[in-house]
């Protein structure tokens, strides 16, 4: 069996009387790719944020390693050790993109400058975004800035890597580029949590597959047995209806 | 014409004092809004802190909050007039008759004042700044103080740099203010002009042609610089996308903007 990276016990989030994030338990092992699919508003963007602590749960626990992030791992270092990739890019506005990937390892992991720049250099280069390194987010394409995005999070050396629809923001000729990106990262060996609607990648790339539905995990499996056979009524109408339209 | 030679016996007789004012103006308008960018900074920083787990630090933040908040309310809610007597006069009460040195007490008032402005202008900038901004820190684990220093702060300035530019060319208007403690600036020279002379509306035309010469060129370099701040348009493409050996160079130089 190998070893479990993340594992989640009974985690629930609410915003205020909005109970968003009911009961969830889910864990994650080494070198593993779980795609996280469901309908807009099932909490699947709130189950990663809270993985990142950019939500703090109001219920269960998220042990990484063994370790209950919130109270027993210092939050910065915690974070630095799992990247997350963002929808909307989030990459730093003042900044190019070598510069992007650096200053997270100057300031957090107290690398030199000379190491924090081929570190840089080596990640923007797996991502084909060597020419581009002088270029401002503002001068970059969609598909440009999510691989500059996913050079920065792999710039921390992290374990794991969450992608919150890293292509949903980007024109269609660009989602290919950045699935690429990630399906060889995931071929690599990186534990990655992927929440998306490719539902080709998800069935072609992931080893796992989560079906969310109001709050809950409601069906996972490997991706033949979710696509191919769901047993729960909700998965079906799910991927009957994003099949179809 | 007689008004051109009321103006040239004004000059002839006055100008170098004139001059000094215009000197003590500049000065006490940059020091003054620098002075004030800084305490601008730091109070709209502070006010847009994350609250504190710690319950003690919450309490303090809130004192501190609260101080800001009345600093920002008293000097924006009062004119910088009344303000420059109640700091001069205030102070030799209380010193049992002592006085201030006036430059640095113009600068010092001109500071205070702006400071209070450049709060809110702070505030506001840091506010509009987009979230993702501070997620993306968050997620690769850097500390509030460091984002604020190298991501936050940095794009801040540049939008802010139109409303302190703004505040620096009021401020070489509202130092005339300062004539009511003494301070010797242009406004003070001008009319002790006028006065000395009798020729008034020669002796203003002159510190009213000198304002707007000040304002003017001023707007225009702070312009200039804005535009400059905009960055470069272009990058350079180092390396190859098809020749994976091609040398890649860093390059640090920054370009001329393409205009
Ligand atoms: N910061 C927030 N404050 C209040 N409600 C939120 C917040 N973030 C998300 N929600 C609510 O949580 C629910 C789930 O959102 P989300 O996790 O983004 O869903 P998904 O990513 O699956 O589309 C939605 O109803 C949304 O309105
Ligand atoms: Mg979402």
């Amino acid at each position: 069996m190998p070893e479990k990276v993340i594992e989640i016990k009974h985690l629930k989030k609410a915003f205020g009387d909005n109970d968003v994030l009911k009961d969830i338990d889910f864990s994650i092992s080494k070198g593993e790719t779980v795609s996280i699919i469901g309908s807009s508003g099932s909490g699947k963007s709130t189950l990663l944020r809270c993985v990142n602590l950019l939500e703090t749960p109001t219920g269960g626990e998220i042990l990484f390693h063994g370790e209950n992030i919130q109270t027993e791992l210092d939050v910065s270092q915690y974070r630095a050790r799992v990247g997350m990739v963002f929808q909307s890019f989030n990459l730093f506005d003042n900044l190019n993109a070598l510069q992007n990937c650096i200053i997270g390892q100057t300031t957090v992991l107290g690398r030199d400058k000379g190491a924090a720049k081929a570190k840089a250099m080596e990640y923007l280069e797996k991502v084909g975004m060597t020419p581009y390194i002088n270029a401002k987010p503002r001068q970059l394409s969609g598909g440009q800035k999510q691989r500059v995005a996913i050079a920065r999070a792999l710039a921390m050396d992290p374990e794991v890597i969450l992608f919150d629809e890293p292509t949903s923001a980007l024109d269609p000729e660009m989602v290919g580029e950045v699935l690429s990106v990630m399906k060889r990262l995931s071929e690599s060996g990186m534990t990655m949590m992927v929440v998306t609607h490719e539902m080709a990648f998800a069935r072609d790339v992931s080893d796992r597959v989560v079906f969310m539905n109001d709050g809950y995990i409601c069906e996972q499996g490997t991706p033949a047995d979710v696509f191919g056979n769901p047993k729960r009524e909700e998965t079906k109408n799910f991927l009957s209806r994003f099949l179809n339209q | 014409m007689p008004l051109f030679n009321d103006i040239s016996k004004v000059w002839t007789k006055y100008g170098n004092q004139i001059v000094s004012g215009i000197w003590n103006t500049v000065l006490i308008s940059i020091a003054g809004t620098l002075i004030g960018l800084i305490i601008g900074l730091f109070n709209g920083i502070i006010r847009t802190m994350p609250k504190p787990k710690n319950i003690i630090l919450r309490a303090i933040m809130r004192v501190v909050n609260w101080i800001i908040n009345a600093y920002v309310e008293v000097f924006r809610g009062t004119p910088m007039m009344v303000q420059a007597m109640i700091i001069y006069w205030g102070y030799a009460y209380l010193s049992g008759g002592d006085s201030l040195p006036l430059i640095p007490a113009g600068i010092a008032i001109v500071s205070i004042n702006t400071g209070a402005y450049i709060t809110e202008i702070v505030r506001g900038g840091i506010i509009s700044i987009d979230r993702g901004q501070f997620e993306g820190a968050m997620s690769i684990g850097m500390s509030h103080f460091s984002t604020m220093l190298h991501i936050i702060i940095p794009q801040v300035m540049r939008n802010i740099l139109p409303a302190v530019s703004n505040e620096f060319v009021v401020n070489i208007k509202d130092t005339s203010v300062l004539n009511v403690i003494g301070v010797t600036e242009l406004y003070f020279y001008a009319q002790s002009a006028a006065r000395n002379s009798y020729k008034i509306f020669a002796s203003y035309l002159i510190a009213c042609a000198i304002y707007f010469c000040l304002t003017f060129t001023i707007t225009r370099i702070l312009r200039f610089i804005e535009k400059k701040l905009e960055g470069r348009g272009n990058y350079t493409i180092f390396g190859s996308q098809s020749d994976s050996t091609a040398e890649i160079r860093v390059s640090e130089e920054e370009e001329p903007v393409n205009a």
